[in-house]
């Protein structure tokens, strides 16, 4: 535990003074050869210091009065998006495994599904967004009013569905015939071998795809953000801080961590999803 | 042995749990298992398979009968049908005089397999509850009876392990309690010491006849070994390969179950009923059937 700690830590101050040492030894315009930048400049606009970025983030967001500072907003922006990721995770694991149980239910269905499935994820993502936000918007039901983080969170969930759909396929078929024999010798019916035998079976095929899903969630969330314009989120920060980053280079960085950390926390939960699930994944009795 | 005395229904059970014992007095009437020219032919890419050509077989209630033969002989294959999880292709079976299927709803067996089958992720006590939680006993009713089963076969001190962490041997023993554990009238076993070393094997037999004596369950067991068979059963039924067929049914009578012991392995009548049960496998032709272990 110890070990793999500093080994993490390690691991950052390697990357910390790999970009130190590149910035301090390559040429400004970057390495080229013949017409072609082969290697990134090493200007302070294209690669600000570290202690720079770190400066930055405790600086105000801008020169306003009330203006928070710099890492707070980015704290914000990222709660905000992991809430809409966590969101699309659990959409996106709820449609996954429905899909998955009714693939797994009846055969026909999953020579009709399995296709659409797999095509689903091979439609762009930035094509995909708008749509969904427009047929949010003419959504009306009651009370009930479509918002924008809606529809991210939908996108989110489209790509967090499709790894858990298939692995939740593959571990809901993967009891063994003595245990399905068993089952049926008990004379109990469907729900009771999926409750009782395939769900607890499928979980050490679903934990690689709870974590699939996490990541999958992240970045659709961060990219929808992008592209159906939904202010508040760490997404839009990176492409407006972009935006000014000739006058104020270093701080676009902030939120780039900032993504990096939502990226982190979900990853935490799923060690911590996996470890409450530690009982299922003993290895099979011999 | 330190087991306790054997006790019908005095836990505090109801519901569907006790129901193969409550028609234990009327199953008794009928033969545990009843088999009338049964045939299963299986169709495959290369043509037709007969594992089963015409075969008859009667288990009386409470009796212990072997089904021995060379592998592809079909006794895995009839132990299937008995238990309803294959269909004949012709002929009919029955359980206490009534279906297969209905005998299965009814709970009216317990089964175990050469693999010991049970659920990884659940401890030893909540394996052999398994059946009684999924027929809805409650929770106490289950507990009981899980302790009760767990001190017959020796394990009362392994309740809270995970399979994992038991031997060959120990899981069997387990999956023995779990086939007992609604107090069936058949115990269905398909090769389940067929894992098993040598010396694992022969106390997994001993316990096996005390608890049969215990329960005074009728016991359909397919096995490989013909001192196994010999051993265990009132009767032995030789089987033959291409097609299936019952080719002899050697009577065994070492006395009853509860009498008998290891020291029965060095008698002269288990080695004259060896004998028997080896010249029947052999048959007239004198070449020794393959795929039959002779230990």
């Amino acid at each position: 535990m110890r070990r793999q700690v500093l080994l993490g830590v390690a691991g950052v101050v390697a990357l910390g003074l790999a970009w130190e040492g590149y910035k301090l030894l390559a040429p400004d315009d970057g390495v080229v050869v013949g017409e072609l930048t082969v290697l990134p400049r090493t200007t302070d606009v294209a690669m600000p210091h570290l202690w720079d970025m770190a400066a930055r983030a405790l600086e105000p967001v801008n020169s306003a009065t009330d203006a928070l500072p710099l890492w707070v907003a980015v704290l914000v922006a990222a709660a905000f998006t992991l809430g809409v990721a966590a969101v699309g995770w659990v959409v996106g694991v709820v449609v996954g495994l429905a899909t998955a149980t009714v693939m797994q239910r009846f055969r026909t269905a999953e020579s009709a599904l399995l296709p659409w499935v797999v095509l689903s994820q091979t439609v762009p993502l930035i094509a995909l967004a708008p749509l969904v936000r427009r047929w949010g918007s003419q959504l009306e039901i009651g009370a009930f009013d479509w918002r924008d983080w809606m529809s991210v969170a939908v996108i989110a969930a489209y790509l967090a569905f499709f790894p858990v759909s298939i692995g939740a396929l593959r571990g809901l078929s993967s009891p063994d015939a003595v245990h399905l024999d068993l089952m049926r010798s008990y004379g109990v019916g469907w729900w009771r071998t999926y409750r009782s035998l395939r769900l607890p079976a499928a979980v050490p095929h679903l934990i690689p795809a709870l974590r699939l899903a996490a990541a999958n969630a992240v970045i659709g969330t961060v990219v929808a953000e992008v592209s159906i314009g939904l202010r508040g989120g760490i997404g839009r920060m990176i492409v407006e801080f972009g935006a000014s980053a000739s006058a104020d280079p270093a701080k676009q960085w902030s939120p780039i961590f900032g993504a990096v950390l939502v990226g982190l926390v979900a990853a935490g939960v799923c060690v911590l999803i996996a470890r409450a699930l530690a009982r299922y994944r003993v290895s099979e009795v011999s | 042995m330190n087991t306790p005395a054997p006790t019908r229904p005095t836990a505090p059970s109801a519901g569907p749990a006790d129901a193969p014992a409550a028609t234990g007095t009327e199953a008794h009437a009928a033969p545990a298992v009843e088999v009338r020219g049964v045939i299963r032919r299986f169709s495959s890419r290369s043509g037709e398979v007969v594992a089963l050509s015409d075969v008859d077989l009667t288990v009386r209630a409470g009796e212990f009968v072997s089904l021995i033969g060379p592998s592809g002989c079909g006794k895995s294959t009839l132990l299937r049908l008995i238990a309803d999880l294959d269909e004949p292709t012709a002929g009919e079976l029955a359980v206490f005089g009534r279906p297969p299927r209905v005998a299965r709803q009814n709970h009216d067996f317990g089964i175990a397999f050469q693999q010991a089958g049970l659920l990884p992720w659940r401890s030893v006590r909540t394996n052999v509850e398994l059946p009684l939680e999924l027929h809805g006993a409650g929770r106490a009713a289950r507990r009981a009876r899980a302790t009760e089963l767990l001190e017959m076969v020796g394990l009362a001190d392994f309740a809270q392990h995970l399979p994992h962490q038991l031997s060959g041997g120990m899981q069997q023993r387990v999956a023995i309690a779990r086939a007992l554990a609604e107090r069936p009238s058949l115990l269905l076993m398909d090769e389940p010491f067929g894992a098993l070393d040598e010396m694992t094997r022969e106390h997994v037999q001993t316990e096996l006849l005390r608890l049969r004596a215990e329960t005074g369950a009728a016991v359909v067991f397919v096995t490989h070994s013909i001192p196994e068979a010999v051993y265990l059963s009132d009767r032995v039924v030789v089987m033959s390969a291409r097609p299936g067929q019952v080719r002899e049914v050697v009577p065994v009578g070492l006395g009853a179950a509860r009498d008998r012991s290891d020291d029965v392995r060095e008698d002269n009548a288990f080695f004259d009923r060896v004998r028997a049960v080896r010249e029947a496998l052999h048959g007239t032709d004198g070449t020794a059937p393959r795929g039959v272990d002779r230990r």
